[in-house]
């Protein structure tokens, strides 16, 4: 089967461990070797937060190299900008409409790229580029934490693997009661890449 | 097949190989492995205060005929070094692994050691896995080689083991239960360490070593992967995938056994390849090993020294170095957005420590930090951190500084679990040697950089059994010091008012500011995000100054500045109330003003 590197990145607290997980678990329900790897600790405390996930027949590096990762799925704009670099060419990038500005650009030391700056950098880097509203529909769900669950189902329509088989990981990953909003979000995710 | 971490599965192997007692202290990236051991059935598993008692705890329990684990970071083995060096001296009555997570780049520390040089320099044996299975397996035959040996094994794992989740094949656990523990043997020629004895043992000490290096040739760990011969590469850890991704058809002695090296494999492998090179992360400690053989050899002429490696290190290093084609490097996208913001770690909204920080650069104190959280008080816009080296530094470094005779008042900042670590032989010495420092203890209840561990002051134990809770009060008025405030750190007006007192004072002081960490369930059911009346913010960016990362600049004016106002994002808002203790103008509402209006 066709190798896949998914380089998952966004805001410390935004479920991109959570993400990765379902995403690491679909993979291997799917047939692949997978590897994933991650950051905790500090790093973790509001900081700038990355996963890689890797899909193969045979995967050998849990991380992915500049350059590399056949997918960029960023929970954030400005995180989307910090790891463009390790798109390869032609790679496709999804971005969660959505800004957290860092504490130098709230205490106004720093300025944040402007939505035509992030489509400018989106653009000069691959035509495969989609800017997707994960947050705004995730708050029309009800709950802003089904955010990552909606990002997979966008990041979903790329791939060849069943619904059925996102679904039925993301049931194990997620508390009982909310199975059926995630899967919900899920769905959503996927209309949002149709339009 | 799971998906398991390194630390899971290391847990998971140290719980088939018949582990009956574990012990160490949280430290990334190491933490989860103990976390995962502990609900496990059939063991016993603790946190110890730090890493040296955790190591002596391990040791008893090998002493007494039980398999046992030690679990730390790298720079925790620094802290046990002591129990370490003696334990390869005496040897031990069942295995001892001693797993210790080196963190290269730092991610998480404040240095960038290699344990490797430990194995060597204790004359004890060092284990590398390259991915979870490895990471579970590696713990049965580390145990196994203790016992052989008669002396602890280091299982060394990196951020990059602990944290990276690979399928592993489960097994199960070979120990039985027993009905009663061994008899106890007593053997004090060999458990004492008097002059006498250690003599003895040390001739054996190196004589294993030797026997090992030729043992470790006939281990299925090393192995030898035959490809090209063009290209002979040797590695251990992680960097063995990251060398098998860029080199596919290259010829590979993977170790399993990084020290002593299997000398009659190395030789063997080095005669069959044209160029040999070794591919590891942080120091050339294989490298020097093959050296030492004779055999010529090329490693960090070639790879980085510092930093972690990955694929594209090796890649680009490779291309460098003339052993891959300039067409080997990645084609990447073309990335044009020029320097970004920053988005380093900051101190969680509704932090307890923010405000205590907030005090101490109000009063211009020169801050000596420590490890935890509040290491972070050290970035924009607080910066209010001054020193920070390692666990337990702050209360010595701060006494020096006074016993240097800098009249600028000084305080030494650490949180509850560093003052357990390490902190506490520091605050006896400034007391019995007449200090004239203050200590603020930043007591959050928990052990919050590693994930909120349970410590000596939290009352519950690794296995969430109900114990003694350390009373910080009436600990440091045992040592000796009259002068202890404790204060709620959310109150701005009680830290000052206590700083003040104290400073003001001669002879060593004690501030235990407490507060439970915001990240804590029974604090997270109390959060209420407050509001800003935009009619009574000035723009003045005072409230900013606390570097809470809930709150933002708006898009609204004030007329005669022409500034932005400040808002506060709901989402991450906890309602600690330090911006609004903070704002001139009452323009920040208060969790009572906020539940009054709220009020249908």
């Amino acid at each position: 089967m066709k190798k896949t590197d998914f380089l998952l990145a966004g805001v410390g607290g935004q479920g991109i461990v959570v993400a990765s997980d379902v995403l690491a678990q679909v993979g291997l329900e799917h047939g692949y070797d997978v590897k994933k790897s991650e950051v905790h600790g500090m790093a973790q405390r509001g900081g700038s937060v990355v996963s890689h996930v890797r899909w193969a027949d045979k995967v050998y590096s849990p991380l992915i190299g500049r350059g590399e990762a056949d997918h960029l799925l960023a929970f954030e704009k400005l995180e989307a900008l910090r790891y463009l670099d390790f798109l390869r060419f032609g790679g496709t990038v999804i971005v969660n409409d959505y800004a957290i500005p860092p504490v130098s650009v709230a205490t106004g030391k720093d300025v944040y790229p402007d939505d035509q700056a992030v489509q400018r950098a989106l653009a000069a880097a691959t035509s495969s580029h989609h800017v997707v509203p994960g947050l705004g529909a995730a708050r029309e769900l009800g709950n802003i934490r089904t955010n990552n669950v909606v990002l997979l189902g966008s990041l979903s329509t790329l791939l060849d693997v069943p619904c059925a088989t996102w679904k039925k990981v993301i049931a194990r990953r997620v508390p009982k009661r909310f199975i059926d909003l995630n899967c919900a979000a899920f769905e959503v995710g996927r209309t949002l890449m149709h339009g | 097949m799971q998906l398991l971490s390194g630390n899971e599965a290391m847990a998971r192997g140290a719980w088939e190989a018949g582990v009956r007692v574990a012990a160490g202290y949280p430290g990334t990236p190491s933490t989860e492995i103990l976390e995962t051991f502990a609900p496990m059935p059939g063991i016993y598993a603790e946190w110890c205060p730090n890493e040296k008692v955790a190591l002596d705890v391990a040791v008893g329990a090998a002493y007494a005929g039980s398999r046992s684990m030690a679990v730390m970071k790298h720079v925790g083995l620094n802290v046990a070094a002591d129990s370490f060096f003696y334990a390869s001296v005496t040897g031990l009555e069942a295995g001892l692994v001693i797993v210790v997570a080196d963190d290269p780049a730092m991610h998480s520390s404040q240095n960038e050691q290699d344990t490797r040089r430990y194995a060597k320099f204790g004359r004890v044996p060092c284990l590398e896995p390259s991915d979870s299975q490895e990471a579970k397996d590696l713990v049965a035959v580390a145990l196994d080689l203790s016992e052989r040996i008669d002396a602890p094994v280091i299982l060394r794992s990196t951020t990059r083991i602990a944290h990276a989740y690979s399928a592993v094949e489960l097994g199960e656990r070979t120990a039985e239960e027993r009905e009663s523990p061994p008899e106890y043997r007593i053997d004090p020629r060999k458990y004492v360490t008097v002059p006498g004895n250690a003599r003895r043992r040390r001739p054996i000490m190196e004589h294993r070593i030797d026997e090992l290096r030729d043992y470790a040739s006939t281990l299925p760990i090393n192995r030898v992967e035959m490809g090209d011969t063009s290209l002979g590469i040797v590695t251990c850890g992680v960097a063995y995938q990251y060398a098998r991704e860029v080199f596919p058809t290259a010829s590979f002695l993977k170790l399993g056994m990084s020290y002593p090296l299997p000398e009659k494999l190395v030789q063997d492998f080095a005669h069959r390849v044209d160029k040999l090179i070794v591919v590891e992360e942080l120091d050339p400690c294989v490298e020097e090993e093959i050296r030492l053989l004779g055999i010529s050899v090329e490693g960090k002429s070639i790879f980085p020294i510092c930093g972690e490696l990955n694929p594209a290190v090796v890649r680009n290093s490779a291309v460098q170095a003339g052993l891959l084609a300039e067409s080997a490097r990645p084609n990447g996208v073309k990335v044009t957005n020029g320097p970004l913001p920053l988005r380093p770690p900051v101190l969680c909204p509704g932090c307890p420590h923010r405000g205590v920080f907030h005090v101490t650069k109000k009063l211009k104190l020169v801050v000596n930090g420590d490890i935890g959280c509040y290491t972070l008080a050290c970035i924009p816009p607080q910066e209010a951190l001054h020193t920070c080296g390692c666990m337990g530094a702050s209360i010595g470094v701060a006494h020096g500084v006074s016993k240097a005779g800098i009249k600028r008042r000084n305080v030494a900042v650490l949180g509850d679990s560093t003052f357990f670590h390490t902190g506490m032989p520091a605050l006896i010495n400034a007391a019995y040697n007449k200090g004239n420092a203050t200590t603020i203890i930043l007591d959050n209840r928990t052990t919050a950089m590693t994930g909120r561990q349970e410590n000596p002051g939290t009352g519950r134990t690794l296995q969430r059994q109900e114990t003694a809770a350390v009373d910080f009060e009436t600990l440091a008025r045992a040592m000796g010091i009259d002068d202890v405030h404790t204060v709620d750190s959310y109150d701005l007006d009680q830290v000052e008012e206590a700083l003040r007192a104290s400073l003001d004072r001669e002879g060593p002081s004690v501030v235990i500011a407490r507060r439970e960490c915001a990240l804590l369930r029974e604090v997270r059911k109390r959060y209420l995000p407050l509001r800003v009346e935009a009619d009574k913010c000035i723009a003045c960016d005072m409230c900013l100054r606390v570097g809470c990362p809930a709150l933002f600049k708006s898009d609204e004016v004030y007329a005669k500045t022409g500034k932005t106002k400040v808002r506060i994002n709901p989402l991450l808002c906890t309602g600690c109330e330090i911006c609004a203790q903070v704002c001139p103008k009452d323009a920040i509402l208060f969790r009572a003003q906020i539940e009054q209006e709220d009020q249908p």
